[in-house]
């Protein structure tokens, strides 16, 4: 009974999903406040149902009920409790229920946190989601429904993609959806903003919260994954350039240059219809990258499930709402106007480079992820695009744009008085290159060209950012949390350029052989045997090295890499030692005994490879931080009519778990 | 897609000191035309988008088939633990110069179980190697599942922590490729291998000595 529950709920939902958007759509344009009314309605029951369904599936995982085709082959007996339930998303057609879950989440905390809006452009914001919602739902059930049964029940499960029993692949899903799915609340902001014809900018100040935080979300997702694909799979990088890595980074590109040209239509009513069309386009992203995981037209290490036929649905979604969308801005931005007038120098000007470049970067991006799938519509054959494009290609607008960022910061709105400022630019500046400078050569005795910019551009930030906070702080101002969580953001994104910039240049991989008392070089470290040992473990004796590591002439560390030998397995396995010091990951592998007590072993040195998952972190912290800023949450109070949106950061933040 | 980067930088708004009279932003009176073309660029590059999107769905290949980057390249370099001899590693570098199929698979895995006879039938008939690759499994639940089930397997390999799995790009067990004596992967197939698929897919691009046993 309980798959057929969840099945009537799913359908339900849809049916609730529709009426939402009817009633979120045609109700205020044909000024019927009844039905204004129902779409809350419908908005609840909606959830409700969704939660519903999602609950029917994840207790089949929990019991065990293998009759349901989706938990067979997703499951087994032997699978943990914790795995049970994640594995909910373990495949295509629970992962979209975890979606539309998501969706129907997003739209609840919406329709709750908008009471003080006016009422009949929150039900054409609901409208758009139940839209959304309703295509998703329908989708799921007529090409991949979760609680098909099998006949006969299979005897046991066929087990979750063992990839995919990993703590850090288990959360990083969610997280990521969250984000995904936020930029849709963006997307139904501005179709809203465009159905009810608004010329002025108040869409663009309740927005924010909501784009912020799914960028917040975006930021996260996107950082488990890489974190998780360092760590879990060993590929030995954060960042391959795959297409599906490429989906999550252009939605998070566009969704960086909305929340800044957000601000700019907010504080300034200028770039409306460019803000309208970056709303548009972040969750279309989301949506074209969904479509090029599921849909196998592209090629990649980790596609999820092919099923043209799916693909073929999701495009046709993808057409409707999308095309809608954009058909909407063709009709309606030419109605907007922004009046005001700013200079070359002023903040608005450095945020339409920050948003130009951003789009170029995600454009880039774009390019490079369609390229193969272009080549093979014009019948060029087999297209490769891998890293040797990336990599300049994004470089070449991402530089320009760190170090407009530090200006940038300094500009005031309207008119830029970037002169008052001139010393403490020069003077971050100046630091910054000495500093770079200083750690390339000093501390890490390379010339590399690109690192001493990279770090020269990332300190620069970091200090431009904390110009504001200190002085604010030495005048006894006050320090709102938006321009904190603005500060605390940019830190972080100083923090992950210097990351990357030395990560790049200063890894080092080396295979070394090593007797007693014998050392080696590698990088600035020295690698030392002081000796081996026997030791013996719970179902295992193995053979322990005992190295020293220094640098300049100090003891960093000790490693103990391993070489074990299992009694019961016959087998031979290396454990390799490996510690984090100051921020480095050294690692050193056993391999094999070369006879004469002298042993083969592979060492590999990641410096500051902890502040590349800093940064982001501190990007996400400080979206969090802003989006809490009185300025939304008192809005509500001062202003009774048409006022700010307050996003609570705690019912935000209620989706990842 | 740089030329739809090129068609939205034309929809942002220009700074006012290069844009004054001429093409200040949003005052329409001259040049309403232009104006309304612009906001429809979007519409167009995404129609184009979604054109492109549909051919590469009609040449996506089948139902359940996803592609591999590898058909066709030379299989990625790897060597791993026997399960049954300690301490020995087997690869490519043992391999090379000979047709073998590399079937990935799990004590685990339900499905391997249902190809298992299929493969036992291979092992018996054809004489191409049989290479498996035990993937984050037990080893002795994996020797346990050899010796009630049937061992088709010319060697296998143990795979703990899923290194070597990632590098092949698989997608789930069970999961076969064809390696030709070059080194170049010639076929990928997903999922268990039936009589049908063999004949179809495997034997048919073998020389005629290894698809069947000689003796």
């Amino acid at each position: 009974m309980r798959p057929e529950l969840g099945h009537f709920a799913l359908i339900l939902a849809m049916l609730l999903a529709g009426l939402q958007a009817f009633f979120g759509i045609v109700g205020p344009a044909l000024k019927r406040d009844r039905w204004v009314s129902a779409t809350m309605s419908a908005a609840a029951g909606q959830l409700v149902m969704v939660a519903t369904a999602v609950g029917c599936l994840v207790m089949s995982f929990v019991d065990f009920d293998f009759s349901v085709r989706y938990v067979a082959e997703n499951s087994n007996s032997a699978l943990p409790l914790f795995y049970r339930i994640t594995a909910l998303w373990g495949a295509h057609e629970g992962s979209l229920l975890l979606w539309i879950l998501l969706l129907a989440g997003w739209t609840a905390v919406v329709a709750i946190a908008t009471q003080r809006l006016p009422r009949r452009f929150v039900a054409r914001v609901l409208g758009v989601l139940g839209f959304l919602s309703f295509g998703f739902l329908l989708f799921t059930l007529i090409t991949s429904n979760p609680f098909l049964r099998l006949e006969p029940p299979a005897p046991d499960g066929i087990d979750l993609n063992p990839l995919l029993q990993d703590p850090g692949l288990a959360t990083h899903p969610p997280v990521l959806y969250t984000g995904y799915v936020g930029l849709a609340v963006a997307f139904a902001f501005a179709c809203a903003a465009m159905l009810e014809g608004k010329t002025d900018s108040s869409w663009a100040r309740w927005t924010r919260p909501w784009a912020t935080a799914a960028w917040a979300f975006l930021t996260c997702g996107i950082t488990l994954g890489s974190w998780w694909s360092y760590y879990t799979l060993g590929w030995g990088g954060f960042w391959a350039w795959d297409p599906v890595e490429n989906a999550s980074f252009m939605p998070w590109l566009v969704g960086t240059a909305l929340i800044h040209s957000l601000a700019v239509t907010d504080k300034r009513g200028l770039f409306k219809s460019w803000t309208l069309l970056l709303s548009l386009l972040g969750f279309s992203l989301s949506l074209v990258g969904t479509f090029l995981v599921r849909s196998g037209v592209t090629v990649s290490v980790h596609s999820f499930a092919a099923d043209p036929t799916r693909g073929t649905a999701i495009l046709i979604f993808l057409v409707i709402a999308i095309g809608a969308a954009l058909a909407l801005y063709a009709w309606r931005a030419p109605t907007l106007k922004s009046n005001a007038g700013f200079e070359l120098t002023a903040r608005e000007s450095f945020l339409l480079f920050n948003n130009i470049l951003l789009v170029i970067a995600a454009a880039t991006v774009f390019g490079g992820t369609m390229a193969p799938l272009i080549a093979e519509a014009l019948g060029q054959g087999a297209l490769s695009v891998g890293p040797p494009y990336f990599r300049p290609t994004f470089l070449l607008p991402i530089l320009p744009l760190l170090a407009l960022v530090s200006i940038g910061i300094h500009a005031g709105w309207k008119r830029g008085h970037l002169g008052d400022h001139a010393r403490a630019i020069l003077a971050t500046l100046a630091l910054a290159v000495a500093l770079a400078l200083a750690v390339v050569l000093g501390v890490f005795a390379g010339r590399h060209i690109l690192a001493v910019v990279g770090l020269a551009l990332g300190g620069w930030i970091i200090l431009s950012s904390l110009v504001d906070p200190i002085d604010r702080l030495r005048r006894h101002l006050s320090l709102p949390r938006s321009i904190l969580g603005m500060s605390i953001a940019h830190i972080g994104l100083g923090v992950a350029v210097i990351a990357i910039s030395i990560l790049e240049p200063f890894t080092v991989e080396r295979d070394i052989a090593l007797g007693n008392g014998q050392s080696a070089q590698v990088g600035a470290y020295d690698f030392k045997l002081i000796g081996t040992s026997n030791v013996e473990g719970p179902n295992y004796s193995a053979i322990r090295a005992e190295v020293t590591v220094s640098r300049n002439g100090r003891t960093v560390t000790t490693l103990f890499p391993e070489s074990r030998q299992f009694w019961v397995r016959k087998q031979t396995e290396s454990k390799a030692g490996m510690k984090n010091v100051h921020g480095t990951d050294l690692k050193l592998a056993l391999g094999d005994d070369l006879g004469a007590g002298r042993w083969s072993m592979r060492a590999q040195i990641r410096p500051m490879i902890t502040l590349l998952w800093l940064g982001p972190l501190l990007m996400a912290l400080g979206g969090f931080c802003a989006l809490s800023d009185r300025r939304y949450r008192t809005a509500r109070a001062t202003e009774p009519i048409p006022a700010g949106v307050a996003a609570p950061p705690g019912a935000a933040k209620e989706h990842a778990a | 897609m740089s030329k739809t980067a090129a068609a939205h930088a034309k929809n942002l708004p220009q700074p006012a000191r290069t844009a004054d009279a001429t093409r200040a932003p949003a005052t329409p009176p001259a040049g309403e035309k232009p104006r309304l073309i612009r906001f429809i660029i979007p519409l167009a590059a995404f129609v184009a988008i979604a054109a492109v999107l549909g051919v590469g769905i009609k040449n996506s290949g089948t139902v359940g088939e996803i592609k591999s980057p590898l058909v066709g390249k030379p299989a990625p370099n790897w060597s791993l633990p026997v399960l049954d001899q300690p301490g020995r590693t087997f690869g490519s570098k043992e391999l090379a110069g000979k047709w073998y199929v590399l079937n990935f698979w799990g004590s685990w895995c339900f499905a391997c179980k249902d190809e298992h006879q299929e493969l036992l039938k291979i092992s018996s008939s054809s004489s191409v190697p049989i290479i498996g690759v035990d993937w984050r499994d037990d080893d002795g639940s994996a020797r346990n599942f050899l010796d009630t089930l049937g061992d088709p397997y010319a060697t296998v390999a143990t795979d703990h922590d899923g290194r070597v799995v990632v590098d092949w790009g698989v997608y789930g067990a069970p999961e076969s490729f064809l390696v030709n004596p070059e080194g170049v992967v010639v076929y990928k197939k997903i999922g268990p291998i039936t009589p049908e698929e063999w004949n179809k897919n495997f034997a048919s691009r073998l020389p005629p000595g290894l698809s069947d046993r000689k003796s």
